[in-house]
């Protein structure tokens, strides 16, 4: 799940600058699990931007806000709105996959922050940091490129006090996790293994994904 | 060779000391210290900007104490560095005689003094040293692509926390670090002998062979010990020497003497490397005076090591 988190906002305001009609996009996915985008929150932010003076024209709940073809279908709705704006209330990708779509200026509501896990409503924890050459196999399904704050890959930094991270001390060090996950299964030889360093020739973002292109 | 590849080979005590380039361009005070530590040491560490807090760096005060006439030892992190930065750097280095480096990963900006800079992380402790190694062994880049000329050659060191639980994980490490290419080891400060032998014997257990020089921090004041113990991953100072350094301080005051806890500080430093030399527990020290260095001569004189 892509986790976002509210701006403050005055800042979707300020965005907003003298724009008066504003048409509203939120997402049926992940905006409304993280509660930044979905139907509930499109209503607050309708009475919020009226009770600053906005007139909020139209809103639009796509299923997905990160798919091109289904957003530009749920688009057709706002051309005639008048909308001389439009607060995107979803992930980044979302508010760009809307801009794709339409000639209108997109302001973000929310801070896109972390792929990460829905513990419970309302608790999430960044467990992803898509580095595109997955180590989980070694590491005993605990990921040391988003657990470790450092992203080692070779075993732990000197940095831990009593099993958490001198970074942040309510973060566990990742290291120490893997070490007991993998005593655990039994793969404490995975310990000893070397690894290659990562590299970077190959995440040179952006990057894209064709599963069309024909195989030669 | 290093000095003090050639002492650890010949099998004479080792002792290192360590020092800070300044927060600033005037490096008088370090080369001052620098100094006094000539034919006192084997080499001198050089941090790379320790505890995430910004100095000039330790490319800088390396060349300065190498033109002194000094033996440097160029501590590199890979925190403010990519893999091509640390090669760079390594390499200018080698143009002016240092000879010696030490492969750490490098505390993390957020706990130092410049929290917004960014972690680079391209290459850890075990990464760094692996690539020296290929370098010296193909006389190739960090890209593969050939140097010019022969390719420089270091004596290559890297830390090890003995306080550390679980210590199998930590002692993985120090197996990566040997394995790529660590010809020497510093600890973290050590206080507790009994503690720190128990740490060696593991180390024997797994295999590794590799000299492990002892970290020795010389306390300045109780207060001091507790902040470490409190705050520093891997230090465990014992209450026992905490309140000898607390009576130290209290006689001081009655007596109107300043400095006493600091002069226990060095005689406790003196006892510690006495002891490890006549034990031979390992075959050297190194010792962090953490600003202090005039008194490294002291305290190997108190513990009657020449080298």
């Amino acid at each position: 799940m892509i986790i976002t988190q509210k701006k403050p906002p005055e800042e979707i305001l300020s965005l907003l600058g003298e724009a008066k009609k504003v048409a509203l996009v939120g997402c049926g996915q992940c905006a409304s699990a993280c509660q930044t985008g979905g139907e509930k929150e499109l209503e607050e932010m309708k009475a919020f931007l009226e009770e600053n003076g906005k007139e909020v024209v139209a809103a639009v709940l796509p299923d997905e806000c990160c798919h091109k073809m289904l957003v530009k279908r749920e688009l057709k709705a706002l051309r005639d709105s008048g909308a001389e704006a439009i607060v995107g209330m979803s992930c980044g990708d979302g508010v760009q996959t809307v801009a794709d779509n339409i000639q209108l200026p997109v302001y973000p509501a929310n801070n896109t922050m972390f792929l990460g896990q829905i513990e419970r409503i309302g608790i999430f924890h960044e467990y992803c940091r898509m580095c595109g050459d997955c180590v989980l196999g070694l590491t005993g399904g605990v990921c040391p490129i988003t657990k470790c704050a450092k992203s080692l890959v070779n075993g732990p930094c000197g940095g831990q006090k009593n099993g958490k991270c001198e970074v942040n001390p309510e973060n566990d060090c990742a290291w120490i996790l893997i070490y007991k996950r993998l005593e655990a299964i039994g793969q404490l030889d995975k310990l000893g293994q070397t690894r290659p360093d990562k590299g970077y020739a190959g995440v040179s973002y952006p990057r894209h994904i064709n599963l069309r292109e024909k195989k030669s | 060779m290093s000095e003090l590849q050639k002492a650890l080979e010949s099998g004479v005590f080792a002792v290192t000391a360590e020092m800070a380039p300044p927060k600033g361009c005037d490096f008088s005070e370090q080369l001052a210290a620098a100094q006094l530590l000539r034919g006192k040491v084997h080499a001198v560490n050089v941090t790379d900007m320790q505890s995430a807090c910004l100095k000039a760096s330790s490319l800088g005060l390396c060349i300065h104490l190498r033109q002194a006439g000094l033996e440097p030892i160029l501590q590199i992190t890979g925190r403010d560095r990519s893999r091509m930065a640390v090669m760079g750097d390594v390499l200018s280095a080698a143009s002016f005689g240092v000879d010696a480096v030490l492969a750490l990963t490098g505390d993390h900006p957020v706990v130092g003094d410049c929290k917004e800079s960014k972690p680079v992380y391209d290459l850890d402790s075990v990464g760094i040293l692996r690539m020296l190694s290929r370098m010296e062994e193909t006389g190739t880049d960090c890209g593969g692509n050939p140097l010019s000329g022969p390719a420089p050659r270091f004596f290559k060191g890297a830390a090890v926390t003995p306080v550390y639980e679980p210590r199998a994980l930590q002692i993985n490490k120090l197996r990566q670090k040997a394995e790529a290419g660590a010809r020497y080891i510093q600890t973290q400060g050590i206080f507790d002998l009994d503690q720190f032998r128990d740490f060696l014997e593991d180390v024997d257990k797994a295999g590794i062979d590799v000299p492990i020089m002892a970290g020795i921090i010389p306390l300045k004041s109780a207060g001091m010990a507790r902040f470490m113990n409190g705050n520093v991953p891997g230090i465990a100072v014992p209450e026992e020497m905490i309140a000898r350094l607390d009576a130290a301080a209290a006689e001081g005051k009655e007596k109107g003497v300043k400095g006493l806890p600091a002069k226990l500080g060095m005689e406790l430093a003196a006892e510690l490397i006495a002891k490890i030399r006549a034990e031979k527990l390992c075959p050297g020290v190194h010792i962090m005076a953490i600003g202090a260095e005039k008194n490294v001569p002291g305290i190997l004189e108190m513990a009657g090591v020449r080298i």
